[in-house]
């Protein structure tokens, strides 16, 4: 396996892709992601010099519009999907003391 | 006609309702009996609506016999794809994290099918946030194919194609990132359709790599996908990549007639690990195409093999910045235990997603890292930029390229998720047509000695749906 994924890499993805992993996981993890670079690194295999990286297909045009409320109050519906609601908002843990 | 409604297609189903042969409850009570005889071991849906829609059909009814409401697929009975969002019906993707989820908002290509009077009959099974090629992902069971139950029925639009397969429902919306309309309607032995990116609306479709989902049509044949695919298009304002095509008259190219149409078949395609009686099958439906007056040769297309790295590294960047909303605070699942709000985060996702998901969510993260964006992402977009050059320079030759959907045929349950990367690999044919934005459509084209579905994937240029509807109807003519 030519890529090697060191422990504090892990750990810095676990932070990014905001998950939790075990020691167990984050073998998995750290084998998973290295066998998958291992493939991906074909594209290096390719000459792209010059080559403009390519987002969209079709020709970008911005979709500009006026910011008007087009929607009707929805707010009852939105919150009775939440986990966890307070005073019609919602609730999360506290944040700072 | 056939001897029962739920084996008909949407628009004989469609014609029968308009004339007043058969009701919309009568089409209803026909899928509600199969889904109750053969549900238990498919498993093709994840929620059923039945009282919704027994209660829309009196509506719709009286709209028909009043004259109010025409339309091909006016009283016919769909299944709807666990990923778009329908306003008052649990909408999960297949997730543990949107387990509880009931949208506030209906879908756009969902809301065009019911404008056009159709009836949802309910939700579909998919891989989870359809990450899979098998529909073995699901947080909710994996669904069984229909023509042989010892087998997936391909993913990750895997419900939506056993359900019209086992005439549980009389046609269904799948959505396709990287084949996932294509691949399980070959699996299937059903027709789906990817159009050009941009022509349905993704409105309300739960995003996994925005630059590639488009919603399309799964049905059981050629004209029903046409009329399908001409009832959910639209321009949407509610979707800044929606195109304003005026040419999405689909039904006008059900046509027989392929005489002079110049159709490559890339030699790459036909190369290692290709299952020798995929590519017979797909070499005899050229040898039919060209019987009937088309001009078939062989090309290089170049550039096969880094379809699916590029595929993957995009499309995993995509999700990984798509799939951060689910953190348990507005909406789902949320960790009963947690330290504060970070934790909540970490614990809620790290319970909530899957292990594929997981992994494409770090995969993506990483590619995306600094120090990594270069090497990896921007790499990725450049190849993709090569890619669909590649497709450039074979439509300056051809009017259509000629494929194989799969290397093979359904794979056995339970075979697949061991080896994701083996997995990834069983989409080299379907996922450079998401890359490039172009229209495919994927059709019968026999069986193999095991009996199963051979799937004939026709891609085409942008906006050339005409030409693959056109060639698709002359061969399925040629051969039902």
């Amino acid at each position: 396996m030519a890529n090697i994924i060191s422990d504090e890499t892990i750990e810095y993805v676990g932070i990014l892709s905001k998950l939790k992993l075990n020691d167990e996981q984050k073998e998995q993890a750290k084998k998973d992601l290295a066998q998958m670079l291992d493939y991906i690194d074909k594209l290096g295999e390719l000459d792209t010099e010059g080559v403009e990286p390519m987002t969209h297909v079709h020709p970008d045009v911005n979709a500009f519009r006026e910011d008007v409320v087009t929607n009707g109050d929805d707010h009852e519906a939105i919150l009775s999907n939440a986990p966890e609601e307070r005073e019609q908002a919602f609730a999360v843990p506290r944040t700072f003391d | 006609m056939a001897d029962k409604i739920n084996e008909m297609t949407a628009v004989s189903l469609g014609k029968e309702i308009a004339a007043g042969r058969v009701s919309v409850k009568e089409a209803l009570d026909s899928c509600f009996e199969m889904i109750e005889k053969r549900e238990d071991e498919i498993n093709a849906y994840i929620t059923l609506d039945k009282d919704n829609a027994y209660k829309r059909a009196e509506d719709i009814q009286k709209k028909i016999s009043s004259g109010e409401l025409s339309s091909p697929v006016a009283g016919v009975p769909v299944a709807i794809k666990d990923n778009m969002c329908t306003k008052g019906l649990k909408t999960t993707c297949a997730s543990r994290i949107l387990g509880n989820f009931v949208p506030t908002y209906t879908s756009t290509a969902v809301e065009n099918l019911e404008k056009a009077g159709a009836v949802i009959l309910g939700k579909t099974n998919m891989d989870e946030f359809a990450m899979g090629s098998t529909t073995e992902t699901s947080a909710f069971g994996v669904t069984k194919n229909p023509r042989d139950t010892s087998r997936v029925p391909g993913g990750s639009s895997g419900g939506s194609a056993a359900a019209v397969a086992a005439d549980e429902c009389i046609f269904a919306l799948g959505s396709d990132t990287g084949g996932s309309i294509r691949q399980p309607a070959g699996y299937c032995g059903v027709v789906g359709m990817k159009p050009t990116y941009g022509t349905v609306s993704r409105y309300g479709l739960i995003a996994y790599g925005s630059s590639l989902d488009q919603i399309g049509p799964i049905t059981k044949n050629v004209e029903d996908t046409a009329a399908v695919l001409e009832v959910i298009s639209s321009y949407d304002k509610k979707d800044s990549t929606s195109l304003n095509r005026k040419d999405t008259a689909f039904t006008s190219a059900l046509k027989e007639d392929v005489k002079g149409l110049k159709i490559g078949i890339p030699s790459d395609y036909f190369g290692e690990g290709l299952d020798p009686e995929v590519a017979a099958a797909v070499r005899k439906a050229a040898d039919d195409l060209k019987a009937a007056g088309a001009e078939v040769s062989e090309f290089d297309l170049s550039l096969v093999e880094y379809a699916i790295p590029a595929y993957y590294t995009i499309a995993d960047a995509e999700a990984s910045s798509n799939l951060e909303r689910f953190d348990g605070i507005k909406y789902g699942y949320r960790a009963e235990e947690y330290k504060d709000l970070h934790d909540l985060y970490k614990t809620t996702r790290s319970e909530g997603f899957g292990e594929e998901v997981k992994r494409r969510i770090m995969l993506g993260s990483f590619v995306l890292s600094s120090g990594y964006y270069d090497a990896y992402y921007l790499k990725a977009l450049k190849v993709k930029a090569l890619i669909k050059k590649a497709f450039d320079e074979a439509f300056s030759k051809y009017d259509l390229i000629l494929g194989p959907v799969a290397p093979t045929t359904a794979p056995e349950l339970g075979k697949s998720l061991s080896d994701p990367l083996k997995m990834y690999l069983g989409d080299i044919y379907t996922i450079s047509v998401n890359l490039s934005g172009l229209p495919g459509i994927c059709l019968p084209c026999g069986r193999d000695s095991k009996g199963l579905p051979i799937g004939l994937q026709l891609i085409g240029d942008c906006f050339k749906e005409d030409i693959l509807i056109r060639t698709a109807y002359t061969y399925e003519r040629m051969t039902r």
